[in-house]
């Protein structure tokens, strides 16, 4: 066998999840097959989820809840759109949506890029803590809610309450932000900041221009509890 | 939890095909509610005849005899027709008239729609059970909405299941919970006439609605008005005599996506609904924005 690439095709409308799952995470043993490509996904929940090794993933089709969960160095693309929580708690790799993605994509994830063709829904990237967002259309509201470390690069709008009680992640948008949560406050665009957006748009494939975008973080007044606060709980 | 699906049929030579295409996609979301299923369906009855869909507990009901006695009292000919726990009454009148008069003469009588095309099917159990005991794969019609329950707020009763009915031809199903229904509740029929059965928070918001209608509103005015008055977590899907809408609270937490193609325009809770209907490969997919009422058709 040595070195050779091979692909491998899993059929979700013969095999039923587990069995594909149990699949690519190759639990039964490891081998070198580096290539799968998942075909009648429609819509299935949980789909490529808890894979642990560098191996390339096709989805063909949309996903529902939880794609791509808690992913660790696989390379994983939907062709399609990917339901609510894809690519939650990701820890390295990548996932790329090629559609749209629906609610809270992104949400808890500690590594990797998760890179979005179209646009996302409501409470994208909520609790990140150090994976990298890049959207290449707009997103809903509430996105970056308390997010703590990592980036958020929005090439088109984005909904209200954009980064509310954020630590500190950096978002950067080319659009309009329709309103910003408490405490979030915009930065300063230095070269730095230009150039890790620069880094991030190249990695995503999106030849927007980075000058064209603000940054927004932390204003860092929810740290600590002020005691003059205290008539407010 | 809970599982809706909505189904318009824009080209009408595909009509025919209503309850073949809408079974798997409720079917689907019997995951997402198995305590009970519903299903609204918009028969395009060329008659203009007011139609009454009926429920009682006893299986061998004497349909026959209410339809008897409401023919004498409303002067005009009724005729019944028993599909499995259910019964259509059909006759030449207002469907209000016949309402009224079965809820007064026979409370133990369950009213589940009221209208001259809308028949409501709904019963404790999962989804594929129910569309099968009333045939709802071989049903035509235009539009169809479905509800898989998994019950919040109230019991799982035949009553509480969706979809709600409340004025004519008028239906709603729920994913969610209002938080504000006790007050609504009390306020419509206190001060405004709306009558409710049940304990159930939706059968609210099917009841603004209707009061909306009744002012005058058209259904996307009512909707646009209930996302200030309905307090609480909701994806709505609604049908009307000629039309369909969907509309999600503000915050969005219930999930829905819509796809549409020059043939239909469906709707559900997840995309796994939509996935064999067909065409579905070339429709637009998206996912209604927060706080935006959606309809098709005349509605």
């Amino acid at each position: 066998m040595g070195d050779r690439v091979t692909m491998e095709i899993l059929d979700l409308g013969k095999d039923d999840l587990r069995t594909i799952n149990r699949r690519l995470q190759k639990r039964d043993g490891e081998d070198n097959v580096s290539d799968f490509e998942v075909i009648n996904p429609k819509g299935s929940h949980a789909l490529a989820c808890g894979l642990m090794h560098p191996i390339n993933v096709t989805i063909k089709g949309h996903t529902g809840y939880y794609c791509a969960g808690m992913n660790k160095e696989a390379n994983i693309t939907v062709e399609g759109n990917a339901g609510p929580g894809v690519a939650e708690n990701m820890m390295s790799g990548k996932v790329h949506i090629k559609g749209n993605a629906s609610q809270y994509a992104g949400a808890t994830s500690h590594g990797g890029l998760l890179v979005i063709d179209g646009d996302a829904s409501s409470r994208c990237g909520i609790s990140l803590k150090g994976c990298d967002i890049v959207v290449k259309g707009s997103i809903g509201h509430l996105a970056a809610f308390m997010a703590q470390a990592g980036h958020l690069v929005v090439c088109g709008d984005t909904g209200a309450d954009l980064g509310d009680s954020i630590y500190e992640a950096e978002i950067f948008v080319k659009g309009k932000v329709e309103s910003l949560g408490t405490d979030c406050e915009e930065k300063e665009m230095n070269d730095e900041r230009r150039a890790v957006l620069a880094d991030l748009l190249n990695k995503a494939g999106a030849d927007d221009d980075p000058a064209d975008f603000r940054c927004y973080g932390s204003g860092r007044n929810l740290y600590h509890f002020k005691i003059d606060n205290a008539g407010s709980y | 939890m809970c599982g809706i699906v909505g189904l318009y049929i824009k080209n009408k030579d595909q009509r025919s095909r209503l309850g073949q295409l809408f079974r798997p996609m409720l079917s689907e979301m019997t995951d997402r509610g198995p305590d009970s299923a519903g299903i609204a369906v918009y028969r395009e009855d060329s008659s203009t005849d007011g139609k009454l869909t009926l429920y009682h507990d006893n299986p061998d009901f004497h349909w026959h005899v209410i339809a008897d006695e409401m023919e004498s009292a409303l002067k005009t000919p009724v005729t019944e027709e028993r599909i499995a726990s259910h019964a259509i009454l059909r006759a030449a009148t207002d469907p209000s008239k016949m309402r009224e008069w079965i809820d007064k003469t026979h409370p133990e009588i369950r009213v589940m729609s009221a209208g001259r095309v809308l028949e409501i099917y709904k019963e404790v159990g999962l989804a594929d059970a129910v569309m099968e005991r009333f045939g709802v794969p071989q049903m035509a019609g235009s539009h169809a909405v479905g509800h898989t329950r998994m019950a919040t707020e109230s019991a799982v009763t035949t009553e509480g299941a969706h979809p709600f009915n409340t004025g004519n031809d008028l239906c709603l199903v729920h994913n969610g919970s209002l938080s504000n229904h006790n007050r609504l509740r009390e306020w419509l029929r206190d001060k405004r006439g709306i009558p409710f059965k049940t304990e159930n928070d939706t059968e609210v918001a099917a009841g603004y609605l209707t009061w909306r209608l009744n002012e005058g509103a058209s259904i996307k005015e009512a909707l646009e008005a209930g996302i200030k008055d309905l307090d609480g977590f909701y994806t709505f899907a609604v049908g009307t005599a000629d039309g369909f809408s969907v509309l999600r609270d503000p915050i969005a937490c219930k999930p829905a996506v819509i796809a549409e193609t020059d043939d239909w325009v469906a709707m559900s809770s997840e995309f796994r609904a939509l996935a064999d209907l067909p065409g579905v490969d070339k429709a637009t997919i998206w996912e209604p924005k927060p706080g935006t009422v959606y309809t098709w058709g005349t509605a």
